[in-house]
């Protein structure tokens, strides 16, 4: 089979799956949402936490809720760290630096999982599983409580409550996460990753040095790692490491694990805001994207013209021959469009373009579907600048699922779409313009330029992958970095909220023939156009100077 | 005065605002534009510019331009400096030329608001007669003032006619010379300032208080003096100042990445566009202000005004720019029947003969009993005999002998009597009473027909007739409603456009339903009290629906007041003219349906102008990232799609690119983007291709031909 066959195999059997569960999945979720009754589980820890399940929350009260939540979290990961020399399974490992506990703490808790350090040679069992496991399930649970806050304030009408954070946390958690991650961490057992607490052992190597190798829980981390969108690796490889992803079928397995829940949320939205059309068109913006993402990506990883991947055949540097060129670049495009940041090869070997690609997908805002949760909220906020522009084009007041769009929304819409950007642009900015921090860059010319740009719109975007090449666990760089993950995760957040607030509020217009009609193929087809262009204009001069200076020649 | 008039298009009042379907708008003249230079230049204050945050970023871009030149002078910044500022020449200008021909209006306005004296009456009681009163100044005149006012005076002040009848020419507000009846009670009695009595005298009494009168009104909004933004246009705004910030940041953080690609190539020499310190400030600010969406940032107040003087030209004041974006939002309409759906008068529309009777005796019958009868039910019933019968219309003269009967209340009928022959026509009851009480028996069939014709909606007349001894009834008159021409058509298109149509009337339910299906309306509203309005507006609120509506009486006040949209009618009475919030000089109820177009224009203009305006980005990324870059990544020159023939042009080409279009674009912000009624998607998909495609397309083309010019000047290779 010619390897272009193989793809496009492997990419139309995960949108078979994906079409598949995208009901079942979206359904389970909208039940969990809209659920009046508690598991017994579920009250116990509401009793724990002394938290009324059955009161709801304005969107203030909602948003503070999520800070704090998040801030104890970061406080309590950063205190782990530190301290892991005395606590249990340590493997003997010494306590994490400040700057990367800091860096690490703030990556997993804003769903993020960049890692400015090396998995296995930092971090002990205790810390991988009651911390960085732990937050790659609940870090999950509060993208998803955010798009469920959000996806009420269309559905609901003239009233101030959202929800309540801790129940939608707890549920998405409990019901949602958990189950699907246990199923799916037998299934990737099966298919040849490990699951156990053993220490490093040495093991002779080809060139007949040895190495330690690490044992530990990775199937139960991998795949909430993808499930999640989380992205942090047990390992430094990552993914490309045979213990986490063993075989070309568990690479599927878990690209499809990444793409569950963010293409079944806007099911979920169909359902709450009862019109399933309505979720429909969103699946189709996200799938369009990520479509076009998947072909030109594995299309310029299979055609480079360089001298060496035409006599490999393809640009094979940085990929594992277990999975080949398209699925590897499948997985770069599905980890990079959703917040994932999990790898199975290395982006900063891929064609210049291809490395654009890459770069691109997350500059959209990781929306197509993005991450668990972000994905859906970040979509519906595009959508919602959609609307403003276009619907004015039918002369009305624009108005979203009977919303109408004025100053207000308008505003934390734009905001929202502002702060990743700015903090993207200004770090790299900032980073290009101190020599000191230019030193950080191992590598020369518009390369070196793409590596600190990927690295800033990784954090920014909470996607968590890297280009390498680039020395990032000094103080600066860890510094900077995790603020960029910190504001480009809980400002959003905020804005959603308030978003939602004011949304609920108002008692929706009737749809009618001179309403804008948001479930058409004209109108995906404008979200689509209006995300790439206003993504594009952004980004242009910086990618220009970048893969775009390496890549035309 | 008569000849003086508001309107600036001489569009016949009253006239139902069907123009090929699409809503037009006034022509740019060019002689405004130099009119509105001083204006333009008078804009540049940074103090009123810094609330178009867009062109404000431009204003300072083209001072830090202009000291850059002046530091480090070359052609090519100098060019730079010269289109920048004639950038933000172009946005004042914009905005100077749709203040302007509201100013030329408000200067006619001014004219009629002339120093009147007023003769004020002390103690005035109804039944009074008028013997003395002092003489004051109109701006004298308070609220409850009595004031005399006779043929030839001008009226002082705003008010309502409490005792006399008068003919008023109103041409100085509405532009209409025929002159009006005014008289007290009733809807007919409020009287404006500075119109002119022409005959008789009327005591008004002052409802406005001083310098509010309604020509102050209408000035200070013609003029735009307390403009505010309208809800829409704030938000665009906001998404105006946020796309300006995100282009800011996109070009400041540029400047270490470029300062970093010109270290990694020192064989690069230095170039106007790009040193070892970066990208030069002019070529910066040339790329900030071609990214920045400065189109619709100096086009969106000339929008929002040219929307107001839109309606200004159909003789409607909106009272705020509010009310004219909500007219676009508007849901419901509810239209009154009589002058709005229907002429303002039953027609003839079928003679039914009695069982035995032939129809042309019923029609000889008819008209014999309706030539003297003025009605325009009469008229009618005369006019249907000569078009349905061939009956020749006798003038009343011609018949010897004729006794006319006349219509009174008491008797509900009217006739003739020639010779020993009595006719009469009128209400059923009545002239079968007649009929019986003359020794006739009038057959039940009579009944069946009567009852038929109330059924259908329609109002029977029957004819009787006495002739020698016999009394009998000949047969019924069929009266009916009839429906303006057209109005189907229209309301099909605004079922097209997602708008219902509620018909209001005082007829009973079944009259109402008759009409309401040949009219093609969505529903109706019968036997509607001023209370029904009023209710029937909140309920559709409360769905979330906007609400217009037109009136004029005292009692429509109250729906006025809640409806969305309210449209008093100028004839109307000044409690409805302060409850709506527009007021049609024209009174013509029809228009509502065009204020509807209006606002709608008025947003899909901003839209097609903002869409229009990013989509141009896209054009002008290809002629200034290969202009900045090419020298260090010879690579990037392949996005130099258009060939531009050096940096410097590909650069000046876009900045000048960029401000002609404001200018090529004020026509069509002032007259507005063309609107067809059609569905919502529809229209997007034609606007979309227009202004979305049109506006990625055409840059491309315009930066090429500008550069085809450019290129020949100094200093461009």
């Amino acid at each position: 089979m010619s390897p272009t066959m193989t793809g496009i195999l492997f990419i139309g059997s995960l949108v078979a799956a994906l079409i598949l569960t995208h009901r079942p999945l979206g359904d389970h979720m909208y039940r969990v949402y809209t659920a009046t009754r508690h598991l017994a589980v579920e009250r116990a820890i509401y009793r724990l936490i002394g938290v009324r399940p059955d009161t709801e929350q304005r969107w203030g009260v909602y948003a503070r809720s999520v800070l704090a939540f998040s801030a104890v979290s970061i406080l309590f990961l950063y205190g782990m760290q530190r301290l892991q020399d005395k606590l249990f399974l340590s493997l003997g490992m010494p306590p994490v630096t400040d700057h990367v506990a800091w860096n690490t703490a703030v990556s997993f808790v804003t769903n993020t999982n960049w890692q400015s350090y090396s998995g296995e040679s930092t971090m002990g069992h205790l810390v991988q599983m009651s911390g960085l496991a732990v937050q790659n399930f609940v870090s999950a649970a509060v993208g998803m409580a955010v798009a469920i806050a959000l996806v009420r304030g269309f559905a609901r009408r003239t009233t101030d409550e959202l929800g309540n954070f801790w129940v939608d946390l707890v549920r998405g958690s409990v019901r949602i996460l958990l189950p699907i991650a246990f199923v799916g961490a037998v299934v990737l057992v099966a298919g040849g990753l490990i699951q156990n607490f053993s220490a490093p052992h040495d093991v002779a190597t080809l060139t007949g040095g040895t190495q330690a190798i690490t044992g530990g829980p990775v199937a139960s981390q991998e795949i909430i790692k993808e499930l999640g969108t989380n992205g942090g690796g047990f390992y430094n490889v990552n993914s490309a490491h045979p213990f986490e992803n063993a075989t070309g079928w568990t690479n599927w397995v878990e690209i499809f694990a990444i793409l569950l829940i963010p293409f079944a949320l806007p099911r979920t939205f169909g359902r709450m805001v009862g019109d399933k059309r309505q979720g429909y068109a969103i699946t189709a913006v996200m799938a369009a994207l990520a479509l076009i993402s998947v072909a030109v990506l594995t299309g310029l990883e299979l055609a480079h013209g360089g001298t060496v991947p035409q006599a490999a055949g393809a640009a094979m540097e940085g990929k594992d021959v277990r999975f080949g060129v398209a699925n590897s670049a499948t997985f770069a495009a599905a980890t990079t469009l959703t917040s994932t940041g999990a790898v199975d090869s290395f982006h900063d070997s891929y064609t210049a373009l291809g490395g654009m690609i890459t770069m691109f997908n997350m500059m959209l805002g990781e929306v197509a579907p993005g991450g668990v949760g972000s994905g859906l909220y970040g979509m519906l906020v595009l959508a919602v600048i959609t609307v403003f522009v276009a619907g004015l084009m039918v002369g009305r007041t624009p108005e979203y699922l009977g919303k109408k769009i004025g100053a207000r929304e308008i505003k934390l819409a734009s905001m929202y779409f502002l702060v990743t950007p700015v903090l993207v642009l200004t770090g790299t900015a900032f980073a290009m313009g101190s020599s000191e921090q230019r030193a950080s860059m191992l590598n020369s010319g518009p390369h070196g330029f793409s590596e600190v740009l990927y690295a800033f719109t990784s954090a920014s975007n909470n996607n968590g992958s890297a280009f390498g090449g680039l020395t990032v666990n000094t103080p600066w760089y860890d510094t900077a970095l995790g603020l960029c993950m910190a504001l480009g995760r809980f400002l959003p957040i905020v804005f959603v909220l308030a978003l939602a607030g004011s949304l609920a509020r108002q008692s929706p217009v009737p749809a009618s023939a001179g309403t804008l009609p948001t479930h058409r193929p004209q109108f995906v087809g404008m979200v689509v156009g209006v995300t790439l262009i206003l993504v594009g204009l952004t980004f242009l001069p910086a990618l220009a100077l970048g893969p775009l200076a390496e890549g035309i020649n | 005065m008569s000849t003086q008039t508001l309107k600036v298009q001489g569009r016949t009042p009253g006239s139902p605002g069907k123009r090929d379907g699409k809503v037009g708008g006034g022509l740019l003249d060019p002689k405004q534009l130099i009119l509105s230079l001083p204006d333009a230049f008078r804009k540049l204050n940074p103090v009123t510019l810094w609330r178009n945050p867009v062109m404000f970023i431009v204003e300072i871009g083209a001072l830090l331009t202009t000291v850059l030149a002046v530091v480090e002078p070359s052609f090519f910044a100098w060019a730079i400096v010269l289109w920048l500022w004639l950038t933000v020449l172009f946005a004042n200008l914009a905005e100077a030329v749709a203040e302007g021909r509201g100013k030329a209006q408000a200067a006619t306005l001014r004219a009629a608001k002339r120093d009147t004296v007023a003769r004020r009456v002390k103690n005035w009681k109804p039944g009074i007669t008028v013997s003395e009163w002092d003489v004051v100044g109109a701006p004298e005149l308070c609220q409850g003032d009595f004031v005399i006012v006779e043929a030839g005076e001008i009226v002082p002040g705003d008010g309502d006619v409490v005792e006399g009848i008068a003919s008023v020419d109103e041409s100085a507000i509405t532009g209409e010379s025929a002159p009006v009846i005014r008289e007290s009670g009733g809807d007919r009695s409020a009287v404006t300032g500075g119109t002119r009595v022409l005959s008789d005298r009327v005591i008004v009494q002052i409802t406005q208080k001083p310098g509010e009168s309604f020509i102050d009104r209408m000035i200070a909004l013609v003029e735009g003096a307390n403009r505010q933004k309208t809800p829409n246009e704030i938000a665009l705004n906001i998404l105006l100042a946020a796309l300006t910030l995100i282009f800011l940041v996109a070009t400041a953080t540029m400047q270490p990445m470029a300062i970093y690609a010109k270290t990694e190539n020192p064989g690069v020499p230095d170039s106007l566009a790009l040193t070892a310190e970066g990208v030069t400030g002019i070529v910066l600010v040339s790329l900030l202000v071609c990214l920045i969406p400065t189109t619709i940032g100096a086009l969106l107040s000339a929008i929002g005004i040219a929307g107001m003087d839109r309606l200004v030209q159909r003789n409607v004041l909106a009272m705020s720019g509010r009310a004219v974006e909500a007219a676009g939002d508007v849901s419901t309409l509810l239209l009154d029947k009589t002058g709005t759906i229907t002429l303002g008068n039953r027609q003839a529309s079928e003679f039914v003969p009695a069982p035995g009777v032939p129809a042309e005796d019923l029609a000889a019958a008819a008209q014999l009993s309706s030539l003297a009868d003025e009605t325009p039910e009469g008229r009618s019933i005369v006019v249907y005999a000569k078009q349905a019968y061939g009956l020749r219309e006798r003038q009343p003269g011609e018949l010897a002998h004729a006794e006319w009967v006349p219509f009174t209340a008491q008797t509900r009928m009217s006739g003739v009597a020639v010779d020993d022959r009595q006719v009469r026509k009128g209400a059923a009851t009545a002239v079968m009473k007649w009929v019986r009480d003359n020794g006739g028996h009038p057959t039940d069939e009579v009944g069946a027909i009567v009852d038929a014709i109330s059924g259908s909606g329609g109002t029977p007349l029957v004819v009787g007739e006495i002739s020698g001894d016999t009394a009998r009834v000949l047969g019924v008159i069929h009266l009916k409603d009839v429906v303006k021409q057209g109005m189907r058509e229209r309301f099909d298109e605004m079922r097209r456009m997602g708008i219902r149509t509620v018909m209001i009337t005082g007829d009973n339910p079944l009259t109402a339903r008759a009409i309401a299906d040949e009219a093609g309306v969505d529903d109706f509203l019968a036997e509607a009290t001023p209370e029904d309005k009023l209710a029937l507006i909140r309920k559709e609120q409360e769905g979330g629906r906007l609400v217009a509506m037109t009136g004029d009486g005292t009692n429509d006040a109250p729906a006025l007041a809640q409806a969305d949209v309210g449209v008093a009618m100028n004839t109307g009475t000044s409690a409805a003219k302060e409850a709506g919030n527009m007021v049609d000089l024209d009174s013509n109820p029809t228009k509502l349906i065009e204020i509807v177009e209006i606002g709608k224009q008025l947003l899909i203009t901003r839209g097609a102008l903002t869409t229009f305006s990013i989509a141009n980005d896209i054009a002008k990324y290809f002629a200034i990232i290969p202009a900045m870059f090419a020298a260090v990544y010879p690579g990037l020159e392949t996005l130099n799609v258009m060939r531009l023939a050096s940096p410097q042009s590909a650069i000046l080409s876009a900045v000048i690119f960029n401000a002609i279009v404001i200018v090529a674009l004020i026509p069509l912000a002032l007259r507005g983007v063309r609107y067809r009624p059609s569905s919502a998607s529809k229209l997007l998909s034609r606007n979309l291709y227009l202004y979305g495609l049109g506006g990625i397309i055409v840059p491309f083309i315009g930066i090429k031909l500008i550069d085809l010019f450019v290129q020949l000047l100094p200093g461009m290779s």
